[in-house]
């Protein structure tokens, strides 16, 4: 057995060596990638993790194992491969697999790693990742002989419960940095105005009374005062990072959340480039092993599995279908000079079905160099599914793609298909696609009614949130904060504040009763 | 480098367990696990085991598909993933798999069920001649060519007289060998369970639905603790007669009610089958109570004290409330023979009581 795995591994590194000439003469880039064979049970665990072989030990990556190992035993799905995003990038195949999969499955994998090593929203992640995880699972180990399963593993559970609580965009911004390292002394705000009404000398006592003045001053300079040493400043989306920073965790808690979170932070811009990168990836398969690598007798074998993959069913969006197609009718858009404001304004269909104001330039190879193959390797450096989306997708393409848009209906509570409105698909996609599809939840102020209360604001956008969940995670929130947790949300177009003190979880309408917090959303 | 997941995934198991255990006198009610069998996966769904998140509710349950869909048509989503974002992740119950006897595990250590202590000196064993060995003696139609055959080649190449060109081989008396038998015993049934209902026309669907998971339950604990156990049924009105599983669930009799019937029809069982002193004899009776007289009440006791009650290792009465009333049976029993340990009798009015039920039939590990 041993004999027949080494073989196979060096076919392998043979077809990848192979393929990874191809990939490099369509200007694919990539880390150095390392292929692992693994078999289905393998290849499950590993899945389960994540995509990595370690993971600090949890029961959660032991339900997921169970629900891919049955899913594999059913024939629901096979995974083929899982990629890491490292440098060296990390493969993990199938190892009974056709040829012609190995094939595909590698130059599937050159694309990820491409689009993992030049896409902006990865800039951020660590290269490092499979050590860090390894890491994180000695920590976290060590802490469970430390302290004991029975204290780690609720606090793991409590902290997974929030995991997503963080700020994806803060990778890219700089919030507060030059706060401590000022080139210039703060503006100092004025003293506080107070309300002067207009008054002749000789009544100015009586209209402007001192005495009021001086207690509407005190009054305004305390406000201030109190605005000034708020917390936070300004509402703050990375919950986790606020309450790392300021709940009273001991050293291995803070250590333990600190690692969800940045694992968090990770896993992000995957969740955030799912259509944009299994797009790309199946792009360039299908580039690749059609231009390069398919033999006459494998051709039929790649179509079926090819198709497989893309296949679509009623009712779901495949981001694999979605993701290439939406490349390839960029490509063919860039190619035939249908952008820009000229082929924005036309509004005869007919001309912008024939429209063609660009030639591939004289004697270019097909694809390579051309407008539109610059395009797409431009977009698969800056864009992110919601960009993608919001920028690409135009009512001939919903068309072509047959997409739809549905809801339940209230009547008789089915889901059906309603219109086939473009604006609806597309806002329902980008709503899909935005924040992973979470709400979005902000600290609002950490030391609410002074009595270092933790509030919270959801920012609704037109979905409320899960009433039960919510109540359950403010729970988890409340054993990490120690003080009682708030969460401001509007369900049904009421103002509602769902607190827990620990022992009780109450709700209640927010009216003038309810003191504010320090932040408004 | 992966022994992570296998921790993981037994911790997770772990954890299932003990919901179900939590969950236990629920589970004990469902009918449907009915006619499961020990190691085959049975898939029950296990509540409050998700990390719970901050997620959207369903107030706008919409999203956005591919296909031929016209305004109208349903949208067929089977519960996952409706898109890219997947709004939709996790919002079923967790479905967990678990074989019966795990589940029976689990219902001995919530019930904290001792393990039956099996009586009978020697356990019956049964035993099996294999022909797995060698020997340097024994008949010739025993003699194993292969073997005496490298054992002659050798000893004529280690001696030199091999001659490749003319490769003849003579067996010697000690090139011979023999196959040979070896003797396994294997533990073999001694335990046997007699069910016996009354099907009197007073015993309605509800009465025999409760007998049946109650049933389902006491089969589940004592394979747990018996290889091979043997399950005898027995049903009666004013006859009784044994009949076979399928029937003792199903079959609607009409008439009235003599208990002691039963009772004989299993004495006598017993007595042709089973010797009371190397068999573990488990006797379980469910009835409504509703005896047809005081005389025959009386009788019962008297075969159960002189006969019954000393062969076996518990008697189990099991008293269903019918919808004429509770029977007196019950009484009786309590008054003449309450003093027994061997007789252990339960009230099941309803399904939540077979829990209890359970517990108190079994809590003496007999």
């Amino acid at each position: 057995m041993t004999v027949r795995q080494e073989t196979m591994r060096d076919t392998i590194a043979r077809w990848a060596e192979e393929i990874a000439e191809f990939a490099r003469r369509e200007q694919l880039d990539f880390y150095e990638t390392r292929f692992e064979l693994l078999d289905a049970d393998e290849i499950s665990q590993v899945a389960a993790y994540g995509g990595f072989p370690q993971r600090f030990p949890h029961w959660r990556y032991g339900m997921e194992y169970e629900r891919l190992q049955r899913t594999h035993r059913y024939g629901l799905g096979k995974i083929y491969e899982m990629v890491i995003n490292n440098d060296p990038c990390y493969a993990y195949l199938l190892n009974d697999s056709h040829v012609v999969d190995y094939k595909t499955v590698i130059a599937h994998v050159y694309a990820h790693c491409d689009f993992f090593k030049h896409n902006h929203w990865f800039s951020g992640t660590n290269r490092r990742m499979m050590d860090e995880m390894a890491n994180h699972a000695t920590r976290v180990r060590r802490y469970i002989d430390r302290h004991g399963l029975d204290r780690v593993e609720p606090f793991i559970d409590t902290c997974l419960a929030v995991e997503d609580l963080i700020d994806p965009h803060s990778v890219f911004m700089r919030r507060d940095a030059d706060r401590w390292t000022r080139t210039h002394p703060p503006v100092e705000s004025e003293a506080p105005r107070v309300t002067r009404y207009p008054a002749k000398q000789y009544m100015e006592d009586f209209i402007n009374p001192p005495s009021a003045l001086a207690r509407e001053r005190d009054k305004k300079q305390k406000e201030k005062d109190a605005h000034e040493t708020r917390m936070p400043a300004h509402p703050m989306r990375d919950v986790l990072l606020f309450i790392l920073e300021h709940a009273p965790l001991s050293d291995w808690q803070a250590d333990i959340l600190s690692i969800i979170r940045q694992e968090s932070y990770y896993f992000a811009p995957q969740g955030q480039t799912k259509i944009m990168n299994e797009g790309w990836a199946s792009y360039w398969h299908s580039t690749i092993m059609t231009r390069y690598c398919l033999r006459e007798e494998d051709l039929i074998t790649y179509c079926d599995h090819h198709s497989g993959t893309l296949a679509t069913s009623p009712g779901r969006l495949n981001p694999y279908k979605m993701g290439i197609e939406l490349l390839r009718d960029i490509e063919r858009r860039w190619n035939t000079g249908r952008h820009g404001l000229e082929y924005e304004r036309c509004t005869d269909m007919e001309a912008r079905r024939t429209w063609k104001t660009c030639e591939p330039p004289e004697g270019a190879v097909i694809g390579r160099g051309s407008p539109g193959r610059e395009k797409i390797f431009e977009v698969r450096r800056i864009y992110n599914d919601v960009t993608f989306i919001d920028e690409f997708l135009t009512p001939e393409f919903a068309e072509d793609q047959k997409l739809y848009h549905y809801r339940m209906d209230p009547a008789t509570g089915r889901v059906v298909a309603v219109k086939n409105e473009f604006d609806k698909i597309k806002q329902q996609m980008l709503f899909m696609l935005t924040n992973h599809a979470r709400p979005y939840i902000y600290v609002l102020d950490g030391n609410y009614r002074n009595r270092g209360e933790l509030y919270l604001g959801h920012r609704h956008n037109g979905v409320d949130l899960d009433i039960k969940y919510a109540v359950e995670t403010l729970k988890s929130l409340q054993r990490l904060w120690g003080r009682p947790v708030h969460l401001h949300a509007r369900i049904d177009d009421d103002a509602v504040l769902f607190s827990f003190d620990g022992q009780q979880s109450t709700q209640q309408r927010v009216d003038d009763s309810v003191p504010s917090p320090a932040c408004k959303l | 480098m992966m022994s992570g997941i296998t921790k993981d995934h037994q911790r997770f198991r772990q954890i299932v367990k003990g919901k179900i255990r939590d969950d236990l006198r629920k589970f004990l009610t469902r009918g449907e696990l009915l006619g499961r069998e020990g190691n085959k996966a049975i898939s029950i769904p296990v509540r409050g085991i998700e990390i719970p998140h901050f997620r959207y509710g369903d107030n706008d349950d919409a999203g956005v598909g591919t296909g031929d869909g016209k305004p109208g048509d349903q949208a067929d989503r089977n519960g996952e993933g409706i898109g890219p974002g997947g709004t939709e992740e996790g919002r079923h119950v967790l479905e967990v798999e678990i074989s019966l006897n795990e589940l029976a595990e689990i219902l001995g250590a919530e019930l904290k069920l001792p393990r039956i202590e099996p009586k009978g000196k020697r356990r019956l064993t049964s035993e099996k001649d294999r022909y797995s060995g060698i020997r340097q003696t024994g008949p010739e139609s025993l003699r194993h060519f292969r073997r005496t055959y490298r054992r002659a080649l050798r000893r004529h190449i280690i001696s030199g007289t091999y001659d490749p060109d003319n490769p003849t081989i003579i067996f010697e008396r000690s090139d011979r060998t023999y196959r040979s038998w070896k003797t396994t015993t294997s533990p073999q049934s001694n335990a046997v369970i007699i069910y016996m209902m009354d099907v009197s026309g007073s015993m309605g669907d509800e009465q025999k639905e409760l007998v049946r998971l109650e049933a389902f339950w006491i089969d589940a604990w004592l394979r747990r603790n018996y290889e091979g156990i043997e399950s005898r049924y027995i049903v009666h009105d004013v006859r009784a007669g044994e009949v076979d599983r399928e029937t003792f669930y199903r079959i609607r009799e009409d008439g009235g009610t003599r208990i002691s019937s039963a009772f004989r029809a299993a004495r006598d069982l017993i007595g042709s089958r089973y010797v009371p002193h190397e068999w573990n004899i488990y006797l379980f009776h469910f009835s409504d109570g509703d005896n047809s007289s005081e005389s025959d009440s009386r009788e019962c006791c008297t075969l159960l004290r002189d006969e019954l009650l000393p062969m076996c290792n518990l008697l189990g009465y099991c008293q269903v409330a019918s919808a004429y009333g509770s029977g007196n049976f019950i009484n009786v029993l309590h008054e003449h023979l309450g003093d027994d340990e061997r007789l252990v009798t339960s009230r099941v009015n309803t399904k939540d009581d077979i829990y209890d039920s359970i517990k108190a039939f079994f809590s003496a590990g007999r």
